[in-house]
């Protein structure tokens, strides 16, 4: 698959100008109801405003760092455990058996049922959201880093033998770099998965982040903050991938041309 | 007796009575049959047989790879148990670390090995001249042409100094032309190095023109049937003549183009 050319970035700033555009049209004409569409120029102002003023006790950025504190602990944690312990069971079938029935039951179960729980064990604070993070980002990042090792060339092995390598040099020098583009692939995963699942977790118990604001905003009718944090959450979520994406150019330049 | 043991230390390798099934799901496969061979130091034996025949599975066992199932693979005075730096593979496809460009690739097992860092400079360098690739030592593999990723492989394995070097087809995957001046560089350099190669293929030519020895071996379960003491390697090293055209190569070209498809008839 070809990296966007110029012609598609066109294209694709085209159709955000012209939502953009619909937006400012709509609303001028006062087609839809102000408390349902803010027209653009509020969400800018409550932009300024809660930049300024904050939204119940805490400013725009404190809501988002605060969001961003939780995901970034949750998703540090998960790489630190879940690619070892992938690496591991992908090595190593023994191991893996011990991980998969728990990792395939928990899996595909919806967060917010066993956030209820967490929220019993751990309370409201950040514990039980930064936990509800954690095993939403350690599942696709253990399964492909599993994936990838069980994928891995048996000539890449082989052939690190041959000239002499042993076991645990193998380990190091071929199959963890081996593995590293699925590795970037599967915390890239982790990162969007982690990121949805915190929207909900700032929406059952919480009083900053936001994902929180949003859902505050909400019951007050404020569409202008709805509006504008999400926005702002999608913004931050392409930014996040955008991230990873730099590093794993860096770390990993040979990605799709072996 | 004397004469026996004498010629015992001069073999790099010996296989006695060397059988392999693979034992499946379903039903068993015999790839070897009671294969004997000795392969003394120095010789570059090209083993030539239909596809299917259990080249690569005798190639595997002599690396290290797989286990017979009975009979005796022995490097050395030594049995075969394992893979290591003695018996250097060139894999049919390159087998080359798109981590590391071609340099990181060629010193591979020398770093693995601990070698002393101005050692595995030099030895890199030689190597690489060796196969003709100076100036590529930063580019990463991915960029290189097939052929010249195969080049690469040959050094990677060659700057080990293995006792025993295995080729599974390596030139396989090349073009004609490409095949034709890697077999040149492989004759130039066991020529200069003497050492003792075992190359696997299913290229008559390409056999009788490398060779001092071409095993034929037979359809599943493989053995060996036939072999012949060849020397076009060196009419063509001596003179750089194409040998192809003398009646002594054109016969037994023929002749082990006769048996191996009297094997494979009763299969196709």
């Amino acid at each position: 698959m070809n990296k966007k050319t110029a012609t598609e970035k066109i294209i694709s700033m085209g159709t955000l100008v012209s939502i953009l555009f619909i937006w400012i049209i709509v609303s001028a004409l006062g087609l839809v109801d102000q408390n349902l569409v803010p027209n653009p120029k509020s969400v800018f102002v409550a932009f300024v405003d809660i930049m300024e003023n904050g939204y119940k006790n805490f400013t725009l950025l404190e809501h988002l760092a605060e969001s961003m504190k939780r995901l970034i602990i949750a998703f540090f944690f998960a790489a630190i455990t879940a690619i070892p312990l992938g690496l591991a069971s992908g090595y190593n079938s023994k191991i893996r058996a011990v991980f998969d029935p728990l990792i395939e039951f928990y899996r595909p179960l919806p967060p917010l049922a066993y956030y209820t729980l967490l929220v019993l064990w751990m309370g409201i604070e950040n514990e039980s959201k930064i936990s509800l993070l954690f095993l939403a980002c350690f599942a696709p990042a253990y399964i492909s880093c599993v994936s990838a090792v069980i994928k891995i060339k048996e000539d890449y092995i082989n052939s690190a033998y041959t000239v002499g390598a042993n076991k645990l040099q193998i380990i190091r020098y071929v199959i963890f770099p081996a593995c590293l583009p699925d590795i970037f692939t599967g915390l890239r995963t982790s990162l969007g998965v982690a990121y949805t699942t915190l929207v909900s977790a700032e929406m059952v118990a919480a009083n900053s982040g936001i994902g929180w604001m949003v859902l505050d905003a909400s019951r007050y009718l404020r569409s202008d903050i709805i509006f504008l944090g999400i926005i702002i959450m999608g913004i931050t979520g392409i930014l996040l991938d955008k991230g990873i994406q730099l590093i794993e150019h860096r770390f990993v330049p040979w990605k799709g041309k072996e | 007796m004397v004469e026996n043991i004498k010629s015992e230390t001069n073999n790099v390798v010996t296989l006695k009575n060397l059988f392999l099934k693979y034992v499946g799901e379903k039903r068993d496969v015999d790839a070897l049959q009671n294969v004997n061979l000795n392969i003394k130091e120095g010789e570059f034996i090209c083993i030539l047989g239909p596809s299917g025949c259990g080249k690569s599975t005798l190639l595997n066992i002599l690396a290290g790879f797989i286990k017979p199932s009975s009979g005796e693979a022995i490097m050395d005075d030594e049995s075969i148990t394992g893979p290591d730096y003695h018996k250097g593979v060139v894999f049919q496809n390159p087998v080359l670390y798109p981590w590391l460009n071609v340099e990181d690739n060629v010193s591979f097992g020398l770093k693995m090995r601990k070698f002393p860092k101005n050692e595995i400079t030099e030895l890199t360098k030689t190597y690489l001249e060796l196969v003709g690739l100076s100036g590529f030592e930063k580019n990463r593999p991915y960029e290189l042409s097939g052929g010249m990723k195969q080049r690469v492989s040959l050094a990677k394995t060659l700057v080990n100094k293995p006792r025993l070097i295995l080729m599974d087809e390596p030139f396989g995957a090349l073009d004609a032309l490409t095949r034709h001046n890697m077999q040149k560089l492989i004759r130039e350099i066991w020529n200069k190095t003497t050492n003792t190669v075992l190359l696997i293929t299913h290229d008559v030519d390409e056999a009788l023109e490398l060779a001092t020895r071409v095993l034929v071996m037979s359809c599943r379960p493989g053995t060996i049937i036939k072999e012949f003491n060849t020397d076009f390697t060196f009419d063509i090293l001596k003179n750089n003549n194409n040998s192809r055209c003398t009646k002594e190569y054109i016969d037994i070209r023929e002749e082990i183009l006769k048996i191996i498809n009297n094997q494979c008839n009763e299969l196709l």
